[in-house]
């Protein structure tokens, strides 16, 4: 009976196509639609996490208060003992220092002469020690557009935009005017050895970076950093996990007395991005429920209208002599059935797309290109095993429920009724 | 003599309009016994098929008795109306209302289906009854490729493929021309008298009055006439 019923619905259009596509396209739907913001809050989240805030970061208090004028002279110092400290305390976090600092490049002709300078935002990072991984954190490999990343202490990396500004290609001397975390004056002259894009257009303007230990040096820094990233070994960030370790790091030291004592601040407490993950994430929410709700409307619908239509058939069945219990069962099942194959194909075709997106995205560099803030400049999705269930449960029950409810009026009319309700 | 299969007593039907009980029928008093070749006759709306709806347990009273084959049909439930159906009762629509998904032997196989008949003997029963209503032809067709005669001889072989004992057939001629109204007619006549069915009918059709046994005359659900051959 079952197979022959099958066998009725995969004929019949209207009973099977039809509601297996509406199904898979509200399923697709909510399914792309769910992975695409969530790409784009976990894209942005990473883009901020790798190029500034870390997952966590670890400062002095008077260095996080005046972050803005990069201040060198409140650094942090004892660096080998406070990470030493960090990774005995949260094993599961991997430490990187950085050292950002603002200075002058200037470009001097054969006899010493300055053809050109420009103001830069230095960045001192870890090149030489791969067990660090900022060059793939900082996708440098990837964003070089000229030369090579720097294989010496003395050689220095330019944003493309700057070394256009300042009109120079790698091989060539620029030398580096600033000031010590003592406030001594410091020159240093280092070789370009490339160029690279962020795809940050703050980032972009100015930068150039050269390895950690030489900042440290040219700067006088000696054991100090002006930051310390953590990053969770997973890479991804966890919110209750930073924030836990956050509020542990900095309660060792909130009775301590130093005026220079680290303070430990996760990323939701960075740069207003807190207030930015909670808006995305409950907008993200937001629209994902409306999609969600009105999706299962929808399908629903399709279930009550799809039972409705069938009113004349299951008369005539009754009158053959199925029983009302017997009609009822079987319509449930193929509701299920319909409901389960058009879910399974939107859940397919949802996180295919979103696999899609999450490897190639969309990308708004253009759109950005005067942007302050960080944010990322190409749009992506990312397939999470949620994406597995949020279209298909809603898929699977909401024509089920639709069928059921129309079905209802099997028992509720009486079985004469049932044949004469939409004769033509 | 032959026995009483369907005996109507006081049987009434109302229904609620604005209010106000509306009756379909009115104690209606009747028997039939097994093999008749019956017409319930009358204009719309004089109760015919509400009669034959509550004969077929598609419908229940709303006062008196219908007993059909020894069995109250006020008293059954759900299962045990389709079950009286399934086993006992065929039925033949003015419309014909064939399933359009399926073909000429899968609309005549569907009501063998709930009773566990095996892939083999379904066959042959389906076979068997496409022979009587001449259809063995078309058995791969889908009912939009027949005509309304044809249409209605596959309603005719899907009442009569269960070899049910009592058939109720509401204005089975209505649709279709003088020509093939005849032909029906006379099919059904054949399978009375070999089967021995019982055929109920409820026309307002004079071509139907000559091939009827007995007439019964129903105006505004009472019974203003009754007339045997």
């Amino acid at each position: 009976m079952i197979k022959f019923i099958i066998k009725g619905i995969l004929r019949d259009r209207s009973k099977s196509i039809i509601p297996i596509c509406v199904i898979s396209l509200g399923v697709f739907i909510t399914v792309f639609m769910t992975g695409f913001v969530k790409g784009v809050l976990s894209e942005m989240l990473t883009t901020n996490a790798n190029l500034d805030t870390g997952h966590v970061k670890v400062m002095t208090k008077p260095y996080y208060e005046n972050k803005d004028q990069i201040p060198i002279d409140l650094a942090l110092l004892e660096l080998s003992s406070i990470t030493q400290d960090l990774v005995s305390k949260f094993p599961d976090i991997s430490w990187v220092p950085r050292i950002k600092f603002g200075g002058i490049l200037d470009v001097p002709d054969a006899s010493g002469e300055t053809i050109i300078q420009g103001p830069g935002l230095g960045l001192g990072i870890n090149l030489f020690d791969t067990s660090k991984g900022e060059i793939e954190r900082l996708s440098l490999k990837k964003s070089l557009i000229s030369g090579s990343i720097p294989k010496e202490p003395n050689e220095i990396l330019l944003s493309h935009d700057f070394s256009k500004k300042l009109n120079i290609k790698p091989g060539r001397e620029v030398t580096f005017f600033g000031s010590t975390m003592e406030g001594s004056m410091v020159f240093e002259t280092f070789i370009m050895s490339g160029t690279i894009r962020f795809g940050n257009p703050v980032l972009d303007r100015s930068t150039f970076i050269i390895d950690f230990t030489m900042a440290q040096k040219i700067l006088d820094m000696g054991d100090g950093t002006g930051e310390l990233l953590g990053y969770f070994k997973t890479n991804f960030y966890e919110d209750s996990k930073a924030l836990k370790a956050e509020y542990a790091f900095n309660e060792t030291y909130k009775k301590s007395e130093d005026e220079f004592a680290p303070l430990m601040v996760s990323l939701r407490n960075q740069n207003d991005l807190g207030t930015t993950i909670d808006l995305v994430g409950s907008f993200g929410s937001i629209f994902v429920s409306i999609f969600v709700i009105a999706m299962s409307m929808v399908l629903w619908n399709t279930g009550l209208i799809g039972g409705l239509r069938r009113y004349q058939e299951f008369g005539i069945r009754l009158a053959i002599g199925e029983s009302k219990n017997h009609v009822y069962f079987l319509l449930l099942l193929e509701s299920f059935i319909i409901g389960l194959i058009g879910s399974f194909i939107g859940t397919f075709f949802g996180i295919l797309s979103c696999y899609y997106m999450q490897e190639t995205g969309i990308d708004i560099q253009d759109a950005l290109s005067n942007s302050a803030v960080i944010f990322p400049t190409v749009l992506k999705a990312k397939v999470t095993n949620d994406l597995f269930l949020i279209g298909f449960i809603p898929g699977l029950l909401a024509m089920f429920f639709g069928s059921s409810l129309a079905g209802r009026g099997i028992f509720k009319r009486s079985t004469a009724r049932l044949f004469k309700e939409l004769e033509v | 003599m032959n026995r009483e299969i369907i005996n109507l007593k006081n049987l009434s039907k109302s229904y609620n309009i604005a209010g106000k009980p509306f009756y379909a029928l009115k104690e209606v008093n009747l028997s039939f016994v097994e093999g008749e070749f019956t017409g319930i006759v009358g204009p719309s709306g004089s109760g015919k098929t509400t009669l034959l709806n509550i004969i077929g347990s598609l419908d229940s009273p709303s006062g008196g008795e219908a007993i059909v084959l020894e069995k109250n049909i006020s008293s059954l439930n759900h299962s045990e109306s389709a079950r009286l159906r399934n086993y006992n009762i065929g039925f033949i629509f003015q419309v014909f209302n064939l399933l359009p998904v399926y073909t000429v032997y899968e609309n005549v196989e569907f009501a063998l289906l709930l009773q566990n008949f095996s892939q083999d003997e379904r066959k042959k029963l389906v076979l068997q009854a496409l022979e009587w209503v001449g259809l063995e032809n078309h058995k791969d067709k889908k009912p939009d490729k027949l005509s309304g005669g044809e249409s209605q001889r596959v309603a005719i072989a899907r009442a009569i493929v269960k070899k049910p004992k009592i058939l109720l057939a509401d204005e089975p001629t209505a649709n279709l021309d003088a020509e093939n109204a005849h032909s029906i007619l006379k099919t059904m006549k054949k399978i009375n008298k070999e089967l021995g069915t019982t055929f109920i009918f409820s026309t307002h059709d004079e071509k139907v009055m000559k091939y009827l046994n007995r007439t019964i005359i129903l105006k505004d659900g009472n019974i203003e006439k009754e007339t045997k051959k």
